[in-house]
């Protein structure tokens, strides 16, 4: 979070640069349109989704008699539908549930290891912060065929802990290496005088550390909840029964049926999933932003 | 994983506790011990279980026994096996080049002096934030080969005639998996080259202007040198993580039409899973891997004197 806010801060101190020698017309052609074609690009799928959403079926594939870009009746029909006759309510109490306990738990685990790696610098911590920032780079499509064996073996097949369990595999990694970076901005000094005054390590830890961290654990905290709410490929293997399902696997399995389509519903399935993340993400964009560039900046 | 493999070694069994806050290593591990044993379990183990099921018959619900290399050779004869190679080569290569310049071109339009700046570094990351599978859903609505909004809007200015077949046909599905993966990849791309392009002190461009610089070569011989271990550490990602991806295909096409949008990852799960078959399943992960480990060696060798890698400094 420091190092993001002196840039910002430098970079106010500098506001304007050599902008001035820029005349408007040109600004028009080289930054404002081509920005705009790419806001619109990004997010016109979302106006689809939620305008689809709002549709009511009958003016969803007539392009005659209605402008596919507006909606004349708006409708709650299919949102109705998927909360009540469907069982998505179900699907978003599992992800909520599974991902909280997995960031909970990859959370605890990683601030231990980020602290005995970046602070107690035992022998070989170099070693294990190389093999932590290496299992970062194992992505779960190589690992969820064996995991299936594992997890089928003991016993966890088509059970929320499959995945609370799962997860963290890709999540410590990656916490793990925001905290390290986050506990290396702490000054030794403040550790030192600690030590000095007779405090154990367990109490530097709680009473120094992780307060002076807690914008690297918030960051931490909501990438690491994002990521698995956005998993798909373990939750897809593991989880058979509906019940058990995570959002984006219910909606994929349950809600396509036969070749028709139910275009509505599954929008609406596809933005109520999403609206979690999404404001989630706007209460925390700087700190997402955060969490996302730290990984390479130093 | 040298360093954890010490850990059955942790002295957890001495039984002052005082010894313990005094040594290091022992505390050390000690703290190292929850993520170690869940990464140990969870992802050493099974990627060693992997690299075994490839040598095996298994199959699901049916114990396999060693068979040598028998799944490799099955899958060296294999004209899908290739095909899918042949796909992930190119849905990767297409798909890195275009998210990296679109992305690079985003981030330094994002760089300029803009009203609303932190809106929209905010809305730009969208994409990236939102479920994939579910905007892959929106995508294969898009892509709709009745109803689609692009043939609408196409007819509409008159440029085609007909609905596009977009996911029906090999070549318009493999470009439109790859829009799509652009689509969601340019943010990650943007943003964090955003943050790179943020650290470069703006007297530079001052001193290389008086210098008599175009505003191409201030881009050629400030930005870009500038630039480079960033750029090098955010392709070595997004080019990983595009080789291994899966959602946005399952959504859209399942490897489909004959084939012709297969991943090496779609094909394990339809081989492994879908059908059944664990080892050849296995075997065909296995196969990514050395892919997998020439994108991290570049990584590490060509980022060698950003030693961030190792937790230290530079």
């Amino acid at each position: 979070m420091a190092d993001v806010t002196t840039t910002t801060a430098a970079r106010a101190g500098d506001e304007g640069g050599m902008n001035y020698l820029e005349r408007l017309p040109r600004r028009v052609v080289t930054v404002y349109l081509p920005l705009a074609i790419f806001v619109f690009v990004l997010l016109f799928p979302f106006y689809w989704m939620a305008i689809t959403t709002f549709k009511p079926n009958e003016e969803l594939t007539d392009y005659k008699n209605y402008s596919p870009f507006w909606v004349v009746n708006p409708t709650l029909a299919h949102i109705r539908y998927l909360l009540f006759e469907t069982s998505y309510p179900g699907w978003l109490l599992n992800t909520v549930i599974i991902s909280v306990a997995a960031t909970f738990l990859s959370l605890l685990a990683s601030v231990f290891a980020a602290y005995a790696i970046e602070r107690l610098r035992f022998k070989g911590s170099r070693g294990v912060g190389l093999a932590i920032f290496l299992a970062y780079l194992v992505p779960p499509s190589i690992l969820f065929i064996p995991l299936a064996v594992m997890v089928f073996k003991l016993g966890l097949y088509d059970t929320r802990f499959a995945l609370i369990l799962t997860y963290p595999t890709f999540l410590i990694p990656f916490c793990t290496w925001l905290l390290m970076g986050y506990f290396r901005s702490i000054p030794y000094e403040l550790e030192e005088c600690a030590l000095i005054d007779g405090a154990t390590r367990w109490q530097i830890l709680t009473r120094i550390v992780l307060p002076l961290a807690v914008p690297g654990l918030i960051s931490a905290g909501i990438f690491a909840f994002t990521l698995s709410w956005n998993e798909f490929i373990y939750a897809l293997t593991f989880i058979q029964s509906s019940e058990n399902k995570t959002v984006p696997v219910g909606v994929l399995t349950e809600l396509v049926r036969s070749d028709v389509y139910e275009w509505g519903a599954l929008m609406a399935g596809a933005l109520l999933g999403s609206l979690p993340v999404v404001i989630l993400y706007s209460f925390f964009v700087e700190h997402y932003v955060s969490s996302m560039t730290g990984a390479v900046k130093e | 994983m040298a360093g954890t493999a010490t850990i059955g070694s942790t002295r957890r069994s001495v039984s002052l506790l005082e010894r313990l806050e005094n040594s290091r290593l022992g505390l050390g591990l000690l703290f190292l011990l929850p993520a170690a044993v869940l990464l140990l379990v969870f992802l050493t183990y099974p990627l060693g279980l992997g690299v075994w099921l490839g040598f095996t018959d298994e199959r699901i619900g049916r114990p396999g026994i060693y068979i040598g290399l028998e799944n490799y050779g099955f899958l060296w004869h294999d004209s899908v096996f290739w095909l899918s190679v042949f796909n992930t080569v190119l849905y990767t290569t297409v798909a890195s080049v275009l998210k990296f310049g679109l992305g690079l071109w985003l981030a330094l339009l994002l760089n300029e002096r803009l009203p609303f700046k932190a809106f929209f570094r905010a809305i730009v990351l969208l994409p990236w934030v939102v479920p994939t599978v579910l905007s892959a859903i929106a995508f294969w609505w898009i892509y709709d080969a009745q109803f689609s909004i692009l043939s609408y809007v196409l007819q509409k200015i008159g440029l085609i005639t007909g609905p596009i077949n977009f996911l029906g046909d090999p070549t318009n599905a493999r470009a439109s998996v790859i829009a799509a993966n652009v689509w969601r990849g340019i943010p990650f791309v943007a943003i964090t080259l955003l943050a790179g392009l943020q650290t470069i002190s703006p007297s530079l461009y001052e001193a290389a202007t008086l210098d008599g610089a175009t505003s191409w070569q201030r881009f050629r011989f400030v930005t870009f040198p500038l630039l480079t271990p960033i750029i090098a550490i955010v392709m070595t990602f997004s080019v990983l993580f595009t080789f291994t991806d899966f959602q946005l295909i399952y959504v859209l096409t399942r490897g489909g039409p004959v084939n012709a949008t297969h991943l090496m990852a779609t094909l394990s799960f339809q081989r492994g899973i879908s059908g059944g078959n664990l080892g050849e399943g296995a075997a065909i992960a296995v196969a990514m891997i050395p892919f997998l480990l020439a994108a991290i060696l570049f990584s590490y060798f060509g980022l060698q004197r950003r030693r961030w890698q190792q937790g230290g400094r530079d």
